[in-house]
């Protein structure tokens, strides 16, 4: 095998680029000079005049409130939509649904923004509702887009499975209601667990749909980073940014690390109780007896 | 069997998530595409209703003012051009360094794998607001890159980067290039090894069969891969606004700027459904191979 080929190069080149300017941004946070680019010792001013920032706070605690609230709707539609996609193969309107199940991941953030903002302009008018714009209308904005995230997700889980085991619970006589919460969803919990996640952070980074939908007094923390950004570096900001970096990685590194757990402890019960159910002379039977029925050359 | 509760328990599993995405997803657009049509008026909402019903008529107005003025405009066909250049570049540069990486990964040993993989999917849960800022640092002409540049004596006054088209192509390229990966890194992990042994038996060099076998084994994924960073690319505000520079005219910086600055939600939305318009065929062609790679699988 040939260890430091032209791919392997580029992967770590890659990787570097990746991960350089966000290792220089945090150790910039810790600079003590005001001027960004002089370094003048280490220092956590930064951090600790953050928390008499009471407009920033407001913010973060506003859009962890909205990132909470999405990650939870999100989750739930797009579970449902991963089912349908994957355990419902023919209906009317599949490639429709499809579609829109789909588009969210690409279309570019100004159009969904903007046409959010319009509807919601139309519905004040034509129901009344909202009468003002603000959290409610970040959280529809969030959940819509995070859904097709947390579709993906899951969709490639409910595949994976095998189909045997909902279809033996149905024909033990199960609902499909009861089939879906006691069979499917303990096996696809690390994946809607991942999707939870994924939507909390994508809406709790959002700024272009935020800034189209939302009302007076909704700022949320990207909106209150972007307007500071806008007028150069700063080194609160860089605390700031620092501090989401650090949290991001240290959640996404958990949740891999639990997934990673319970998928070892998933294939180790079913090792386990493969091997019990082979231990079984009936069941060793049962395998036998397909054996002498189905020729050897039909499995290729 | 109609009113089966396996069928009710099907419409509304199928329902809830359709008339969601339906409500805000779908007839978004088909406002967007109304508004296009009326005129800025000093109001709130800040223009004019195009449906007009007085002495039992119903008027429509379509006022094709907006679709005329961003034609005779340069400045509106510059940046549709301009967006279009930059996402059709900066793709191909992801593609050319993101096809060796998901290669990489996708060869390396399994419990590698998993960790690489999470090494390029970390920084997409992280705001890209962040990630450009942290270029913003670097590339400014008193920042990292000059102070290093000139401290190795390579240059002798400070080159100016930020506020160029080349800080732009940095930062989207920094930005997607985890979405270029991922999915060439799903297609890749699926291949046969075995194929590139035969192909090996029977003579044939790596680099023929790499082209022969295993880059048009993984079109899917290079399709998806590239309508990944393309799409959002055209359309994209946040980093054109932070590195680019006035004479980097991208579409989504100059809908932003109709929207919030001169207020003309018409015009915007008709530069919105323009952008739309030129995105149709790509959006299709990304829908089409994600539903191909379902197809697949079922």
């Amino acid at each position: 095998m040939r260890r430091w080929s032209f791919s392997n190069l580029i992967l770590v080149l890659g990787l570097l680029f990746i991960y350089l300017p966000m290792v220089i941004l945090v150790i910039y946070s810790f600079n003590a000079s005001r001027l960004v680019t002089v370094w003048g010792g280490w220092s956590l001013k930064w951090y600790t005049g953050l928390l008499d920032n009471s407009q920033l706070m407001g913010a973060v605690m506003r859009s962890l409130e909205v990132a909470a609230y999405t990650a939870v709707a999100a989750v739930a539609l797009g579970t449902m939509a991963a089912f349908v996609l994957t355990r419902i193969p023919v209906f009317r309107g599949r490639t429709l649904f499809g579609g829109l199940v789909t588009a969210p991941l690409v279309m570019p953030e100004v159009i969904t923004g903007l046409s959010l903002l319009l509807l919601f302009v139309a519905m004040a008018q034509l129901v009344g509702w909202p009468a003002q714009r603000g959290l409610v209308t970040i959280w529809i904005a969030h959940t819509t887009f995070c859904s097709a995230y947390v579709a993906v997700v899951v969709m490639a889980r409910l595949r994976e499975l095998d189909l045997s085991i909902e279809e033996a619970a149905m024909d033990l006589g199960a609902r499909p209601w009861k089939v879906f919460f006691l069979i499917t969803m303990p096996m696809i919990a690390p994946s809607l667990a991942a999707g939870g996640m994924l939507s909390f952070a994508l809406s709790l980074d959002d700024l272009v749909l935020a800034s189209f939908v939302s009302g007076p007094g909704s700022t949320t923390l990207p909106m209150e980073i972007f307007s500071a950004v806008r007028l150069g570096v700063k080194p609160e900001i860089n605390a700031v940014a620092s501090l989401i970096l650090l949290s991001v990685s240290l959640a996404t590194f958990l949740a891999w690390y639990l997934t990673r757990r319970a998928e070892k402890r998933r294939i180790r019960a079913m090792q386990q109780a493969m091997d019990e159910t082979a231990g079984n002379p009936t069941w060793r039977q049962v395998i036998d007896s397909r054996k002498v029925l189905v020729p050897p050359s039909a499995h290729t | 069997m109609k009113r089966s509760p396996l069928n009710s328990g099907r419409r509304l599993v199928i329902g809830v998530p359709f008339l969601w995405l339906f409500l805000f997803f779908l007839l978004p657009f088909a406002i967007v595409l109304k508004i296009s049509f009326a005129e800025a008026d000093v109001a709130i909402p800040p223009y004019t209703d195009i449906f007009a019903y007085a002495d039992q008529q119903l008027q429509v107005l379509i006022n094709l003012g907006n679709y005329i003025f961003l034609s005779e405009d340069e400045l509106y066909l510059a940046a549709y051009l301009g967006s279009l250049r930059i996402a059709f570049f900066s793709t191909l540069l992801c593609l050319l360094i993101g096809y060796p990486m998901a290669y990489a990964i996708a060869r390396a040993r399994k419990d590698l794998q998993t960790v690489f993989l999470l090494l390029i999917m970390m920084p997409t849960w992280t705001a890209i607001l962040i990630r450009v800022y942290a270029w913003m640092g670097i590339l400014s002409s008193n920042g990292l890159l000059n102070s290093l540049l000139l401290g190795m004596g390579l240059i002798d006054r400070p080159l100016q980067i930020l506020n160029t088209d080349v800080a732009v192509y940095i930062g989207v390229v920094y930005s997607y290039l985890p979405f270029m990966i991922l999915p060439l890194y799903a297609n890749l992990v699926k291949h046969d090894p075995s194929l590139l042994e035969a192909a090996s038996d029977l003579g044939a060099r790596n680099l023929t069969s790499f082209w022969k076998i295993t880059v048009p084994l993984s079109k899917n994924g290079i399709i998806a891969g590239c309508m990944l960073v393309f799409i959002p690319v055209v359309g994209e505000f946040v980093i054109p606004e932070l590195l680019g520079g006035p004479e980097t005219l991208m579409i989504g910086k100059v809908l932003w700027q109709e929207f919030f600055n001169n207020r003309d939600w018409p015009v915007a939305s008709a530069l919105a459904v323009v952008m739309l318009a030129i995105l149709l065929v790509p959006i299709i062609l990304f829908n089409r191979n994600q539903a191909k790679e379902l197809e697949g699988k079922l």
